[in-house]
């Protein structure tokens, strides 16, 4: 009987004694525990910092079987992730929720958004030029994108591997956008362009036209970019339900319970991909620099395609507008403002920036959207 | 397939393709909002 008090006791503390013979799994701890104060207390996208830091908690827990065959986690990343239906569903609560109105009164801001994402190609090349394969480093290069959903989007088809790295890189510094952006916005501008005032957006937008947009987008697009379509459909559906005006009960299904139920779950499965056997590599580190890096040149690109603009009407544009070209939407849009309004007090970018964060939005797409239809071009993916 | 090879393609076909694309986009965006103007509301009676 004593024996078998001994073996019961012993099934106790197995997980204590497995915890002390793998160091990786208490850094991951503490990695959870991070990332829950950045959501907690310091409000960095809380909605999924929380379940991502939980997520990598319970799965670092030795002898933890949340995502063994039958765990609970497991089934949900089956079921939404390894089917990359997750991120499209948030998709459409994104375009339902996304007003593109800004970026229709002003179309050229389009291009803002299209220089909002080379980022992700000069990242690619970098992770390339530092030995990464291909599709890793594309997946990493997605960082760019400043964009979650389509990170996951990509990164759960051509390097699952690498999904919590990639996550966690995109959501942390999309967050960080406010910090990232104005030292890079002041170096590449003068004095006098930061200045720039520019007069108010007087075109408004017909019902017409912002009820096609989300149609025209989807063809045009799907035609140019066919293996994107999924990415650009869901959200352009979404942007339709808003503008029709005629299912709100749909919009907001999507924009609220839909997109919070998916949140949830997303942020659960990142998390657990946060094995510490699997996580805790100079791998991820390099990472995480790689995209820090990505939305630092995105930024430099939206910036100088601004100075571009600048150049094409005048004089009459503001450059730091530019920066709003990426998809973190409407952060990038207000730190352009505050960041004109620090140089000029009757300067009012507001909705000019508005304009290209929606376009970096759409664009962000567009970009994942080409680069899949290039590599599927090349034989690279089917 | 090389990387160089690879990476080369990717920063122009994607790169140009991007731009292209959203170039295309905001001229068929700009054509559609000349084609339907908002157009000011009219007073009733």
């Amino acid at each position: 009987m004593a024996e078998a008090i001994v073996n019961g006791l012993g099934g106790l503390t197995v997980g204590f004694q497995m915890l002390a013979m793998d160091w990786r799994n208490l850094i991951m701890l503490f990695v959870g525990f991070i990332l829950l104060y950045l959501g907690i207390k310091k409000d960095c996208e809380p909605l999924l910092l929380v379940p991502i830091g939980f997520g990598c908690i319970l799965v670092n827990i030795p002898l933890s079987d949340v995502m063994g065959h039958e765990g609970f986690i497991r089934a949900i990343y089956d079921a939404g992730i390894d089917t990359e239906l997750f991120p499209l569903l948030i998709f459409i609560g994104i375009g339902a929720m996304t007003d593109f109105g800004p970026v229709l009164a002003q179309p050229s801001t389009f291009l803002l958004g299209a220089a909002g994402q080379f980022g992700i190609f000069l990242t690619l090349l970098l992770a390339l030029a530092l030995g990464f394969p291909q599709l890793h480093a594309v997946s990493i290069g997605i960082i760019g994108a400043c964009d979650g959903p389509t990170a996951i989007y990509v990164t759960s088809k051509f390097a699952p591997e690498l999904l919590g790295a990639v996550s966690v890189a995109a959501y942390s510094y999309m967050s960080l956008v406010p910090i990232i952006q104005p030292p890079i916005m002041r170096a590449l501008t003068t004095k006098k362009e930061r200045e720039t005032a520019m007069k108010p957006v007087a075109r408004p937008v017909s019902k017409m036209t912002k009820l096609l947009f989300p149609l025209v987008i989807t063809i045009l697009g799907g035609i140019i970019a066919p293996k994107g379509l999924p990415l650009l459909g869901t959200i352009m559906l979404g942007n339709l339900m808003r503008e029709s005006g005629v299912v709100g009960r749909l919009t907001k299904a999507s924009e609220n319970e839909i997109a919070n139920v998916v949140t949830l779950f997303l942020g659960l499965c990142i998390g657990a991909t946060m094995v510490g056997s699997a996580f805790v590599k100079a791998q991820t580190l390099i990472i995480l620099c790689l995209g820090f890096l990505a939305i630092c040149l995105d930024t430099v690109c939206g910036v100088l395609m601004g100075k571009a603009m600048r150049v094409v009407t005048g004089g009459k544009f503001n450059p730091l507008i530019g920066a709003a070209g990426i998809s973190a939407f409407p952060m990038a849009a207000r730190v352009v403002q505050k960041e004109g309004q620090k140089w000029n007090k009757k300067s009012y970018l507001l909705m000019h920036a508005m304009g290209a964060n929606a376009g970096g939005q759409v664009g962000s797409v567009i970009a994942a959207a080409v680069m899949l239809s290039v590599l599927a071009g090349m034989g690279i993916i089917r | 397939m090389d990387n160089v090879t690879f990476g080369v393609t990717m920063l122009i076909c994607g790169m140009g393709g991007t731009i292209l694309t959203l170039w295309v986009m905001s001229l068929v965006m700009g054509l559609l909002g000349r084609l339907f103007p908002e157009k000011p509301e009219q007073k009733e009676g």
